[in-house]
């Protein structure tokens, strides 16, 4: 059947997950048949994608351009059992997608701590997961792709059809084009459920040294740390190791519907701003050592559903709003496993800063892939959330920016709203490769974000 | 594009030689700072050396507040070349002495050209631009003059009260083009624009000034009274009947 293509648009103040800094732009809300149409109609300013807006920082902000959102095809997901692959529209969220693989007992090969991210932004962040140092990130399973280039011809790119633009679009913000939708592996499942293993660990030595001889057991492995703990206690933390439950692992009653999968939120925030009480160096200090305390000691074998190991924080939804109207940052790089040292050295001066910090995360990574732009490689990654109002953030952020990068580390562009266009420069010595094949499809710049206006990954008029 | 900590890349300070300017200017440099713009009338007096830092270029720029025409192709010139303005302070203006304009109404005239004329020309201009780009925060250096004319100084202070109401309004009006203006309402501010004159209670530093209106232009307030007190202040003297005020000390 032919409809008529959906196209609306409207003013809009955007923000990324974190809040920080929003601006305006047009929302044009356009399905595939009116995309190319909504493509020649985009300003001098430029368009750039947006999905869920789960990334934290301005990647899917256009200020005084357009702001591209793609509505999901009927048929928005095919899947191919089979093979064990699937096509899915770019504007469709990995909690729909888990709707309908669970079930059918398959799995997404990348999810990163929320469910509520699109094809498109996973592909354009090029996201990872508990299952990095294993698996890769999500660019690595992506065997095609169907992209809008800036002229509105549609072009079909895959790891083995003309590579470069292929892993000049894996994590390269959306810049090169509009993702229309992709094919990618799965990971076959027996069950719903996650077989965890849970170590309460004291220290940063002990939670490094178990994480570096344990993880390439299992598949999922992440470890929370308390960076409000100083002293003999600095880095203490919880490390979850996990595998996709056996069939033969389940007790009786779960074993009779061992693909039962519910993906929802329990309760919303409240849409009110709280004042600058709630997140306090006191309340997250209480909060931790709680967090701490709950995790048991040592476990093994526990079975937790998929939100609850994956997405804890889906639960809350718009949690963001905890942090009031000034927003916060999430500051995540990765340095060289070489570079424990470095590390260190960061966690020490985010301890000594005394930041009321509760969600700090500490990975190690596998491998990168050939993505210009894409964030993972190998080394310990470590993501922390801070509020923006802060007193002395910036200098101690700039401080903490020249350790990573002297240590040959780098940051991630889907959280980065802080640091500065010589430290992605520094951190990502493939950029002008990058910026050479955005050239190519994407001459005039139309491609163009507040994040590639501030990090200069826009060509000046 | 300001970052997540609000810290601007580009500033642009209309009347760059503004004491309170710069020491907003000081507190609003960051990292992040790449583009400073001190737009003035006299450039030779403009002291870009004092921001030096490394990765920070420092542009002095030929502006005359005065010259009401000129704001528009002005300030679309600082976009043409610099990019979009993060964060603008409209901060030029003339106190004159009072014995002055009685004895000159014509001085009176030109000083309420560019306290007011020129500020409102220089703001839409400024937000012209923000509503083009989408974001921006402009800081309007009000006083506190303009919140009950005195007679020690009511041309300034009318000149002032009218761009204080004018800022106020521009604020509400921005909103939904995602721009913010910040009214900044200092006391009697100890600079070189007040050298000579006897200092009013509650007197501060340009210093203090800036440091109080980047962190309320940080929090997201439309006003800032430098120091804070003088919002309690002025909500009382407000009312105070005017046999009593005409005989306070204020300065």
């Amino acid at each position: 059947m032919n409809t008529a293509p959906l196209v609306s648009a409207h003013r809009a103040l955007l923000a990324g997950w974190g809040k920080a800094t929003p601006s305006t732009a047009e929302l044009v809300e356009v399905d595939e048949a009116g995309l190319a149409d909504a493509v020649k109609a985009l300003p001098a300013r430029g368009g750039i994608a947006r999905g869920l807006g789960r990334s934290y920082g301005d990647p899917a902000q256009n200020s005084g351009g357009h702001v591209l959102r793609l509505v999901p095809s009927h048929d928005a997901v095919h899947i191919d059992d089979a093979a064990g692959v699937v096509t899915a529209s770019a504007g469709v969220s990995l909690d729909d997608l888990l709707a309908v693989l669970v079930p059918r007992g398959w799995f997404v090969p990348v999810t990163p701590g929320t469910r509520f991210v699109t094809i498109g932004g996973a592909i354009a962040s090029d996201i990872h997961g508990k299952n990095h140092h294993i698996e890769g990130s999500f660019g690595n399973h992506v065997t095609r792709l169907r992209l809008m280039l800036a002229d509105t011809t549609v072009v079909d790119v895959g790891p083995d059809r003309d590579p470069e633009l292929f892993w000049a679009t894996v994590g390269g913000m959306g810049l090169t084009g509009m993702i229309l939708d992709a094919t990618f592996r799965l990971i076959p499942i027996e069950t719903s459920r996650i077989s965890v293993q849970t170590r309460r660990l004291g220290n940063l030595d002990d939670v490094m040294a178990l994480m570096a001889e344990s993880d390439s057991d299992f598949r999922y492995s992440v470890a929370w740390l308390d960076l409000l703990a100083t002293g003999r206690h600095l880095g203490r933390g919880v490390l979850t190791n996990g595998e996709h439950a056996r069939h033969d692992e389940l007790d009786a009653r779960a074993a009779g519907a061992p693909l039962a999968y519910v993906g929802k939120q329990l309760v919303d925030m409240p849409p009110v701003v709280p004042g600058p009480g709630v997140i306090n160096r006191l309340s997250v200090a209480a909060f931790n050592e709680l967090w701490f305390r709950k995790a048991p000691a040592r476990r093994d074998g526990e079975l937790q559903s998929i939100p609850a190991y994956f997405h804890p924080l889906d639960l809350v939804g718009d949690w963001n709003r905890v942090y009031g109207r000034r927003g916060f940052l999430q500051y995540q790089f990765v340095v060289p496993f070489e570079a424990e040292a470095a590390l260190r050295t960061v966690i020490e001066r985010l301890a000594a800063a005394a930041l009321p910090i509760f969600l700090t995360v500490l990975k190690r990574f596998g491998p990168g892939n050939p993505g210009y732009l894409s964030f993972p490689t190998g080394g310990w990654t470590l993501a922390i959330d801070v509020p923006a109002n802060r007193s002395g953030l910036s200098e101690l952020l700039a401080g903490l920016d020249r350790i990573v990068l002297d240590a040959g580390g780098r940051h991630y562009l889907a959280k980065d709203f802080q640091t500065s266009a010589d430290a992605i420069r520094r951190g990502y010595p493939r950029l002008d490769e990058w910026l050479a094949i955005r050239k190519r499809v994407d001459p005039a710049g139309v491609w163009a974000s507040d994040l590639s206006r501030r990090l200069g990954l826009t060509p000046t008029a | 594009m300001q970052n997540a900590l609000q810290e601007p890349q580009t500033i642009v300070l209309l009347g760059g030689t503004s004491e309170i300017g710069c020491a907003i200017v000081d507190e609003l440099l960051s990292p992040a700072a790449k583009t400073l713009v001190l737009a003035c009338r006299r450039a030779e007096e403009a002291e870009p050396g004092r921001f030096a830092r490394p990765g920070l270029h420092v542009s002095v720029e030929q502006f005359d507040a005065a010259d009401t025409a000129s704001h528009d192709t002005f300030i679309r010139g600082l976009a043409a070349e610099h990019g979009d303005i993060d964060v603008a302070i409209v901060a030029f203006g003339v106190l004159g002495s009072q014995a002055d304009f009685d004895a000159d109404p014509q001085a009176a005239a030109d000083a309420i050209h560019v306290n007011y004329t020129g500020a409102v020309t220089a703001s839409l201009a400024l937000a012209g631009q923000m509503r083009r780009q989408g974001h921006g925060h402009i800081a309007v250096l009000s006083s506190v003059a303009g919140e009950r004319g005195r007679a020690a100084n009511y041309v300034y202070g009318s000149s002032k009260a009218g761009l204080d109401a004018f800022a106020q309004g521009l604020a509400d009006a921005l909103v939904p083009a995602g721009v913010k203006v910040t009214v900044i309402r200092p006391g009697f501010v100890h600079s070189k624009m007040t050298r000579g004159m006897k200092s009013a209670p509650f007197a501060t530093t340009p210093r203090v000034v800036g440091e109080l209106a980047v962190k309320g232009m940080r929090a997201g307030k439309h006003t800032v009274w430098t120091p804070g007190v003088l919002r309690y202040v002025f909500s009382i003297l407000r009312h105070v009947p005017r046999p009593v005020f005409r005989r306070l000390p204020l300065g």
